[in-house]
C-alpha cells in the first residue's frame, strides 16, 4: 500500500482508538529502524508528536486562507475588489502580512506585567488548537477519539477566557482591561446557551463521543438539525452563540474599534499579535466545525453509503459554508449594545434552550427510536414552524423601507 | 514497575500540581496566585485522567478554571485600585494555616490507607466511558438524595445572588 495521508490517518486513528501498544512497537521497529531496540513507549511518544505536528502544521494554514477570504468577502459585499497586488488576485497578501508581522518590533509595555504579557497569547493559542484534537474530520481522520469528546471541547475552550483576562490585565491599559472584562463576561454568558444546545444533542444521541454522534447521522434526513424540531431551534441558538463566543460582529463589543481600539490585544504587536489573530480565525473554523459535526452530519454525506458531500471534502465544505455565513453576518449587521447583548443571551437564548431541553426530552419519550414517522413529523413541524414565523414576522421585514442610493457619494 | 512514558507524564503532572500550589500560598501578588491556581486545577484534572475519570477531569476544568477562577479574577480586577494600590496577600497566620493543612493531610492520608480498592486500579485498562455509570449512580442509586439536596442548595444560592445583585426599586 502506498504511503499516503489516508494510510497514515488510518493507522494513526487506529492507534488512538484501540491504544494498540503493539502497533506502536511495530511502527518503531519497521519505520524507525535505528530506534528499534528502544521501548515502545518511545514509539507512543513519536506518534503523539506526529499527530501534534500534523495539526500544528495544518491549522495555522487555515487562517492564512480565512483572512484572505474575509477580506475578499467583505470587499465584494461592499462593492470593492479587496487586495489585488500581491500574487494573482491578491492570493499571497496574507503571506506578505504574516512576514511583515514577523519582522515588526516586539514591544512589551514597560508598566505592564511582563511575564503574564508574554504568557497570555500562548494560552489562547494552545487552547484554541487543542479543540481540534477531538473534531472528527473524516471516518478515520481524528487525532483522539475521546469518550467525552464534546465535553472535552467545551472544557478546553473555556480556558480561552483565562488567556483573555491575562492579556487584558498584563497590558496595564484601560482599553485592554475594559476589553478583557467585556470579553470575559460575554464568553462566560454565552457558554450557557452553547452548553444547553449541546445538551439537547447529547440527550438525543445518548453519547458524548463525537465520532458516534457523526456515525448516527447518515443521510440528509438523519442530520441532527432535522431530527426533531427542537434540535432545529438548537442549531440556530448554538450558531449565533458561537458567533458571540468568537467575538465577531454583531457581538464584537470586546474589540469594538470605535471605543476600545482593539480590546484586550490593544498593546500587542508583531508576532504576539499574530498569535491572537491566528487563534481567532482557528477558533472561528473550530466552532463552525463543531456546528457541522453536531448538527449537519459531520463527514456523513447526503445519502447513506454514498459519498456525496461526505468524507473530508464534504466536512470541509460544510464548515467553510458556516464560516462564510459568519463573514456574511459580520459585514451585514451593525454592532449590538452591551444591554442588548446580555438581554439576548439571558432573556431569550437561555429560556429557549431550556424549552428545547424539555421538548427533546418529551420527543425522546414519544419516539425512542428514529423511524420514518418521527422524521416526517419532525420535518412537517419544521416547515410549518418556518411558515408560521414568516407569516408573523415576515410582514414587518417586507415593509421595511428600501434604502435609497445616496446621490451625494 | 518500569519507568515508562506514563510514569513520566504522571510525575510531571504531580510536580506541576504541588509546585503551583506552593506558589499559590507563598506568592504575594494576588493575580499571580490566581493564575498559579489555574495551573494547579488544570494539573489536578490531568491526574484525574490518569485515574481513568475523564468526565471528572473535564468537569474540573469547566467548573473551576472556566467558572470559579474567572469569578476570582473578576473580583481582583474590579476591586484593586490598579494604579495607586497593590492588592497583597497576608502571610501572618503561618502557624494556624499550617496546622489546619496538616490536619487535613492526616485525614486524607488515613482515608487513602483505609480504602481497600485503591490498589485494584488497573493501570493497563483502557479508558471506559464513565458517563453512563455516573448517570446511573446519581439518578437511580445511592447518590440520588445528595444530588437533589445539592441542586436545591445551588438553587437557593442562585436566588440569593439574584436578590442581592438586583437594583433597588425606588418608590416615588
Amino acid at each position: 500500500m502506498p504511503f499516503s495521508l489516508q494510510y497514515l490517518a488510518n493507522h494513526l486513528s487506529q492507534f488512538w482508538v484501540q491504544t494498540s501498544e503493539n502497533w506502536a512497537q511495530r511502527f518503531v521497529e519497521n519505520h524507525v529502524p535505528f530506534l528499534g531496540h528502544l521501548p515502545y513507549s518511545l514509539g507512543e511518544l513519536i506518534i503523539m508528536l506526529m499527530c501534534c505536528a500534523i495539526f500544528v502544521a495544518v491549522v495555522p494554514l487555515l487562517p492564512l486562507g480565512l483572512v484572505l477570504a474575509e477580506r475578499k468577502v467583505s470587499a465584494h459585499i461592499q462593492d470593492r475588489v479587496g487586495p489585488m497586488r500581491v500574487g494573482p488576485h491578491g492570493t499571497l497578501q496574507t503571506l506578505a502580512d504574516g512576514i511583515k508581522l514577523l519582522f515588526k518590533e516586539d514591544y512589551i509595555p514597560k508598566q505592564g506585567d511582563k511575564l503574564l504579557f508574554i504568557l497570555a497569547p500562548y494560552i489562547i493559542f494552545a487552547s484554541s488548537f487543542a479543540v481540534f484534537a477531538a473534531i472528527p474530520f473524516g471516518r478515520s481522520i481524528l487525532v483522539s477519539d475521546l469518550n467525552i469528546g464534546i465535553f472535552y471541547i467545551m472544557a478546553i475552550s473555556s480556558i480561552i477566557v483565562m488567556g483573555v483576562i491575562m492579556a487584558g490585565w498584563a497590558s496595564n491599559s484601560k482599553w485592554s482591561l475594559l476589553g478583557a472584562m467585556r470579553s470575559a463576561a460575554q464568553l462566560v454568558s454565552y457558554e450557557i446557551p452553547i452548553g444547553l444546545s449541546i445538551l439537547t444533542i447529547i440527550m438525543l444521541m445518548q453519547t458524548l463521543n463525537m465520532q458516534e454522534i457523526v456515525e448516527k447521522q447518515d443521510g440528509l434526513w438523519n442530520w441532527l438539525i432535522f431530527r426533531s424540531p427542537f434540535t432545529f431551534i438548537a442549531f440556530f441558538v448554538f450558531f449565533i452563540s458561537s458567533i458571540a463566543e468568537v467575538n465577531r460582529t454583531p457581538f464584537d463589543l470586546p474589540e469594538a474599534e470605535s471605543e476600545l481600539v482593539a480590546g484586550f490585544h490593544t498593546e500587542y504587536s508583531g508576532m504576539r499579535f499574530a498569535l491572537f489573530f491566528i487563534a481567532e480565525y482557528a477558533n472561528m473554523f473550530a466552532v463552525s466545525a463543531i456546528a457541522a459535526t453536531l448538527f449537519l452530519g459531520g463527514w456523513q454525506g447526503i445519502l447513506p453509503g454514498v459519498d456525496i458531500l461526505g468524507g473530508l471534502p464534504g466536512f470541509v465544505i460544510k464548515t467553510l459554508f458556516l464560516v462564510f455565513v459568519m463573514m456574511w453576518i459580520r459585514w451585514t449587521l451593525p454592532r449590538l449594545r452591551v444591554d442588548q447583548l446580555m438581554n439576548l443571551c439571558w432573556k431569550y437564548f437561555i429560556p429557549i434552550s431550556f424549552f428545547n431541553i424539555l421538548g427533546v426530552g418529551i420527543w425522546g419519550l414519544i419516539f425512542p427510536e428514529d423511524t420514518l414517522v418521527s422524521i416526517v413529523i419532525s420535518l412537517v413541524i419544521i416547515v410549518l414552524g418556518l411558515i408560521g414565523v414568516f407569516a408573523v414576522f415576515g410582514k414587518g421585514v417586507s415593509k421595511a423601507p428600501v434604502p435609497q442610493a445616496s446621490s451625494a457619494s | 514497575m518500569e519507568f515508562g512514558l506514563k510514569q513520566l507524564v504522571f510525575y510531571v503532572f504531580a510536580l506541576l500540581t504541588v509546585g503551583s500550589a506552593v506558589i499559590v500560598v507563598t506568592i504575594r501578588n494576588i493575580v499571580y496566585a490566581a493564575f498559579s491556581l489555574m495551573m494547579t486545577l488544570f494539573s489536578v484534572a490531568g491526574l484525574y485522567v490518569f485515574l481513568q475519570a475523564d468526565f471528572l477531569a473535564a468537569t474540573q476544568v469547566v467548573v473551576y478554571v472556566g467558572g470559579i477562577l474567572v469569578l476570582i479574577l473578576f473580583g481582583v480586577m474590579m476591586t484593586s485600585g490598579r494604579l495607586d494600590m497593590k492588592l497583597k496577600m497576608e502571610r501572618g497566620q503561618l502557624f494556624w494555616g499550617g496546622l489546619v493543612s496538616l490536619l487535613i493531610f492526616i485525614l486524607l492520608l488515613s482515608v487513602i490507607t483505609n480504602t481497600p480498592q485503591w490498589k485494584n486500579v488497573d493501570e493497563g485498562a483502557s479508558l471506559e466511558p464513565t458517563t453512563h455509570q455516573i448517570g446511573e449512580m446519581i439518578m437511580r442509586q445511592e447518590f440520588l438524595l445528595p444530588f437533589e439536596v445539592t441542586s436545591i442548595l445551588l438553587l437557593v444560592a442562585l436566588i440569593g445572588a439574584a436578590l442581592i445583585s438586583r437594583k433597588e426599586v425606588r418608590e416615588e
